[in-house]
């Protein structure tokens, strides 16, 4: 409570005390942008941290649990294949589920490349058998060996090879986004500490003035926190909905779009760029306290 | 209230002020005299801890200045009210605004002084420029305005440097029947000046101690006056 009761104060401020230090409009207006636009940027970078964690958890997670067996039989051998690997499947600890796909099914997965009235009766098309593990997994290795001798022309391909690099692609993406929001806020303490320096600087006269008259640090040093904190959350707010705005235009989430369409936020996530004018204004309090305070101590 | 004993202070390699000791008695009214130069308004600046000397002993209110953070130093500032020459005022504030400046800075609200304020703008002659700006006053109005902001907080000691400075003959005497006002009122008060005839006109109501800074030492003046 006695936290928030400072906040209060702080926000609400002391009107008499605000008018001590003189407005700085351009300097004012430049802190305002710049904390917007890097809010802006960081609403980006918060959205693709979020939308590459998603991605690989889901590849890591769902796609993990999912194999398929392929089967390239003749024609009149291909029934016969089917039915050996569901058996093998059948007695195979740790599948839990395994179904061929329908021709609609293998149809759908065809059409990108093919178009959409494939005749699949008339090409040599390989059947596919989706197969589903249970939490513990199946033996890969075993279970080659023994469809190798029961279906000669099944192939298993546990998405292993695909799977594992971009899992790997999809979390360096989140660490990059997290790096990003990382360098965001430091960029913006840096141009914060310099706006404050310029301005302790402009107001060599006033601080002098104000020493002279008995003022202690810490209230020089408020008037200035004060006002360049307010600034940057401003600023920050409007840059984080400019952010959002534009992040909710994206198109939708599209299997067929893949990443580049689900690179916006998703259900409580869209609560998180809420934090960003906060943290903005928590990085800028920081930042034009430790400066102004030094510059007093300096100049004392 | 405020001691200096054998107070050294210099710029750089050379040593403007030597050997100095002073002792500001309550409700003592000193005049500070000596050659344009010759370290009056460093003396000053080492009695309100806006300066640390070189050697020696600066105590304000009994605190020996060397123990005394920045923050001490505030808070017996606010005992001291300060004239500049040059007024040393925030030129986007208005007159009020200024004068109450000290009030301010001292974490209490303007308008409880409000009626003080009042009183003592018409003391210094300025309730009609109350809400002026300071680049819009004259040179004697600054100086008013400037020791009415030294006399807000009802400090303990006034210095003034060089307060006439600017003003003419009558507007000088204005200012020093102002400052004889407030030693009556058991204010102590130091002047720096090298205006001798201020002196004299000073010496005429009130008792004075007049001081000369020469060859960086502090010397007793009054005889020759």
């Amino acid at each position: 409570m006695a936290v928030l009761s400072k906040v209060l104060v702080f926000v609400t401020g002391d009107a008499q005390a605000d008018r001590v230090v003189p407005p700085t409009g351009f300097t004012a207006r430049l802190t305002g942008l710049a904390a917007g636009s890097m809010a802006f940027l960081a609403v980006f970078a918060l959205a693709l941290s979020l939308a590459s964690g998603r991605l690989a958890d889901r590849w890591s997670d769902a796609l993990a649990q999912s194999s398929t067996i392929r089967i390239s039989a003749t024609e009149d051998q291909m029934d016969a294949q089917v039915l050996a690997v569901l058996e093998v499947l059948a007695t195979t600890p740790g599948v839990l589920e395994a179904r061929p796909l329908s021709d609609d099914e293998q149809n759908t997965l065809l059409e990108p490349w093919f178009g959409p009235d494939l005749p699949l009766d008339d090409l040599p098309i390989p059947r596919l058998i989706e197969v589903i593990e249970d939490a513990g997994g199946f033996d890969a290795t075993g279970l080659r060996n023994r469809l190798a001798g029961e279906a000669p022309g099944a192939v298993l391909d546990d998405h292993t090879k695909w799977r594992e690099p971009l899992v790997a692609a999809a979390g360096r993406l989140r660490s990059l986004g997290y790096l990003a929001m990382l360098v965001i806020t430091a960029t913006t303490a840096i141009i914060i500490t310099l706006a404050a320096n310029a301005a302790l600087a402009a107001n060599a006269q006033v601080i002098r003035v104000l020493r002279l008259v008995g003022a202690r640090d810490a209230y020089i040093a408020r008037a200035f926190v004060r006002r360049y904190t307010l600034r940057t959350l401003t600023g920050a707010a409007a840059g984080t909905a400019l952010g959002l705005g534009a992040v909710a235009l994206l198109p939708g989430g599209d299997p067929a779009g893949g990443f580049l369409t689900g690179l916006g936020f998703q259900g409580a996530h869209w609560l998180w760029p809420l934090l960003i004018p906060l943290l903005a204004a928590l990085v800028a309090f920081a930042a034009t306290r430790m400066t102004a305070l030094a510059t007093l101590k300096e100049r004392s | 209230m405020i001691e200096l004993e054998e107070v050294t202070y210099g710029y750089g390699a050379g040593t403007l002020l030597s050997g100095i000791s002073l002792k500001l008695a309550p409700g003592s009214f000193h005049f500070l005299t000596g050659p344009s130069g010759s370290g009056k308004t460093t003396l000053l600046k080492l009695c309100y801890g806006d300066l640390v000397a070189g050697q020696g002993r600066v105590a304000l209110f009994g605190q020996d200045v060397r123990n005394m953070d920045r923050d001490d130093v505030a808070l017996a500032r606010r005992r001291v009210g300060v004239v500049h020459q040059d007024c040393q005022f925030l030129d986007h504030l208005s007159v009020a605004e200024n004068v109450t400046l000290p009030v301010i800075v001292a974490g209490r609200a303007a308008s409880g002084v409000e009626s003080d304020l009042d009183d003592l703008l018409g003391w210094v002659g300025l309730s009609t420029q109350k809400e002026a700006l300071p680049p819009e006053l004259s040179g004697g109005e600054r100086q008013r305005a400037a020791l009415a902001r030294a006399v807000i907080m009802s400090p303990d000691v006034i210095l003034a440097d060089e307060p006439t400075g600017n003003v003419d003959w009558e507007m000088s005497l204005r200012l020093l029947t102002l400052l004889v006002e407030l030693n009556r009122m058991g204010k102590t008060v130091m002047i720096a000046t090298h205006d001798m005839n201020l002196i004299r006109q000073a010496k005429a109501q009130v008792a004075v101690r007049v001081l000369r800074i020469s060859n960086q030492r502090l010397q007793l003046a009054g005889a020759d006056l």
